[in-house]
């Protein structure tokens, strides 16, 4: 059966008169429908970037997109702009961070539900209505009527999250791409948006990227976690054999040595140094300058991801590599 | 909804007051004495004496203004020294005439403001964006005057296609939308759009601009919506923002027209307040500087309550 998405040797540059930005620089992976991925990485690692790539959400002009990303049996890099947008909000749609500005703040939540579905349905304006309220309602909006009629300002920023979510459902995606979703609420917020996400995600059976800072958030939603890099994935696996036992020294780094299953809340880890400039690509390790095991090898070619168990991975010439399968 | 519109109407009457106060005052403050204009310096004291009673001049200022109000509140502008005739008799005409000039105007410079300033700011950075910002630029720095020759001299001097002077066959008082007309029209009307069309480019673009950058546009992409449902949502953020801007150019095209009306010999309020200015005709000018004032304010009062219409983030109450 082919995976709900597909990723190989995805690389993404930032392309302007005075500099290039290699933000995503060879990402592999596949995710199952109805599976959960997190990517976590430090700030500026390429999640979001990653995470756009997936809907080729990246500004269009500044933007050159190679490699393979197959969402839902759609070739996202070579398909027209205009069944680009037949795709997005109805195979593939996204949550971000920011509630307070990813809503237009002149138009009504109810609006904004109606056009999504009208345009991806043919539908009448009453049922669209109907429809709304019933997703409004699905993500438990109290007062979900009024609602309908509110402006984004006129919610709090948990309802708007809801209502941001109530939106990238409302035509039933495969695939829901969620960029921090959290990460601007309050905590109370969080845990609710989150236990709600986790709830939709099985209702509906959707396949699920998430990128989240907090590791416990990690622990609490996703069946497979990736650790980003400088623009790689540079260790993969399920989420609770990688975070007892992270192969990568970046990744135990991250994660801190003493972290057993995963803290609710825990944040990632500050490792000494700087992540790497993305001016220019990196021709070995991009992480030996940081790490304490470095050696020469490290620096003579970007290390190939290696599988000591099956169904993980991590680019570490100190990882031995026993599976002989692209499985990564 | 209902009691926000009732209250700022209701603001606009203290505001016209003070306007009508500061128009009184600033011709009687102006240096000169009117009567000098309209009797021959060597008259008899006698006579000056009979004239300023006739015209009132020769009370206090505050009873001046107090007769004077009251008189423009029952809506007689008084008589013009310089001709005796009543000044809105002289007026109507006038701002007739003006009205046409300045509304045709900003129409031209808000259509190709709006579209050149919508381009910009959707393709900023590209060569669009470059053509369109050299004409907003081009647009608010020549001289209205000079622009004003230059036409003249190339349509009416050396191709003689459109006439150079006046506002149509039949002088400044009867106007119709004929070709006849209309070619009187032509000329002023692009000359005067320059400036707004500038005006409203580099707004206009730099609004776009600010909104195809936010997050909302990049949910809107993520959701599949089409250019043209996009653009729906820009125009609807933009237009609070460029009506505010398009109505206070109405405005200043109303009253800032006086070169270019001069330019043009156009019969309109700019016209008349030349003449009014140097024959020192108080009553025409109070009346002139009056009504442009008022137009100004109800032109705020409407641009005020259109954008709290159009933007559900103003609180009406
Ligand atoms: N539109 C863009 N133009 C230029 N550089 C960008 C753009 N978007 C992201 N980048 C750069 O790409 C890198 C990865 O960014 P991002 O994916 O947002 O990181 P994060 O892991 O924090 O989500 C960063 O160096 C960022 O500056
Ligand atoms: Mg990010």
């Amino acid at each position: 059966m082919e995976p709900l998405v597909h990723v190989r040797d995805l690389k993404v540059r930032f392309v302007s008169r005075d500099s290039t930005v290699h933000a995503v620089n060879g990402v592999d992976f596949d995710l199952a429908p109805r599976e959960t991925l997190c990517i976590l990485g430090e700030s500026g690692s390429g999640k979001s970037v990653t995470l756009r790539s997936l809907m080729r959400l990246n500004p269009p002009r500044l933007t050159k997109m190679t490699g393979t990303v197959r969402v839902g049996g759609h070739d996202l890099v070579t398909t027209s702009e205009r069944s680009l947008a037949d795709i997005r909000g109805s195979v593939v749609s996204m949550i971000f961070q920011e509630p307070m500005t990813a809503l237009d703040p002149v138009f009504t939540i109810g609006m904004q539900i109606r056009e999504t579905i009208r345009r991806h349905e043919t539908i009448s304006r009453e049922d669209a209505e109907r429809r709304a309220l019933e997703l409004l309602e699905l993500v438990q909006i109290p007062s979900a009527k009024r609602r309908l009629a509110a402006y984004p300002h006129e919610l709090s920023g948990g309802l708007r999250q809801r209502a941001m979510i109530a939106i990238a459902l409302s035509c039933r995606p495969k695939l829901l791409l969620a960029d921090e979703p959290t990460t601007a609420l309050d905590a109370t917020v969080q845990i609710q948006i989150l236990l709600l996400l986790r709830k939709l995600q099985q209702d509906m059976g959707m396949g699920v990227i998430f990128v989240t800072h907090d590791l416990g958030v990690a622990a609490e939603i996703a069946d497979r976690v990736a650790v980003m890099y400088a623009g790689r994935f540079i260790e993969e696996g399920p989420v609770s054999a990688l975070m007892r036992d992270p192969l990568h020294p970046y990744a135990q780094g991250l994660l801190g040595a003493t972290v057993h299953g995963g803290v609710r809340g825990k944040r990632l880890t500050t490792i000494p140094g700087a992540p790497p400039n993305l001016a220019q690509v990196p021709t070995g390790c991009a992480f030996a300058p940081r790490c304490a095991y470095v050696e020469p090898a490290c620096l003579a070619a970007v290390p190939a991801a290696r599988s000591p168990i099956p169904g993980r991975a991590a680019r570490c010439i100190r990882v031995p590599d026993h599976a002989v399968s692209t499985a990564a | 909804m209902i009691f926000y519109l009732i209250r700022r109407v209701l603001y606009a009457i203290p505001i016209s007051l003070a306007v009508s106060l500061v128009c009184f005052m600033l011709v009687h403050i102006a240096p000169g004495d009117p009567i000098n204009a309209i009797v021959p310096p060597d008259a008899p004291q006698a006579v000056v004496e009979q004239i300023k009673h006739e015209y009132g001049l020769d009370k206090p200022l505050p009873v001046q203004f107090g007769l004077w109000l009251y008189q423009v509140s029952q809506g007689d502008l008084g008589r013009s020294l310089a001709t005796g005739r009543s000044v809105w008799s002289d007026l109507r005409p006038a701002t007739a005439n003006t009205l046409r000039l300045a509304v045709t105007a900003s129409l031209i410079g808000f259509v190709l403001g709006l579209i050149l300033g919508g381009l910009a700011g959707t393709f900023r950075g590209t060569w669009i964006d470059r053509i369109a910002t050299t004409f907003a630029v081009a647009g608010v720095s020549i001289p209205h005057y000079w622009l004003g020759m230059v036409m003249v001299i190339l349509f009416s001097v050396t191709l003689g296609a459109l006439p150079a002077m006046g506002a149509g066959p039949g002088g400044a008082t009867d106007w119709a939308w004929d070709w006849a007309h209309i070619q009187y029209l032509i000329l002023p009307a692009v000359t005067l759009s320059v400036i707004p069309m500038g005006i409203i480019t580099r707004t206009v673009r730099g609004v776009v601009g600010e909104i195809m950058n936010q997050d909302f546009v990049n949910t809107l992409r993520g959701k599949g919506m089409l250019p043209r449902n996009i653009f729906l949502h820009v125009v609807k953020n933009a237009a609070p923002n460029a009506l505010s801007v398009m109505g206070l150019q109405l405005g200043y095209l109303m009253g800032g027209s006086i070169l270019v009306e001069t330019v043009f010999s156009w019969p309109g309020t700019g016209f008349l307040l030349n003449s009014a200015i140097f024959q020192r005709d108080i009553p025409l000018l109070q009346g002139t500087i009056l009504v442009l004032a008022l137009f100004f304010v109800a032109l705020n009062l409407i641009v005020d309550l259109v954008q709290t219409a159009l933007d559900p983030r103003i609180k009406r109450s």
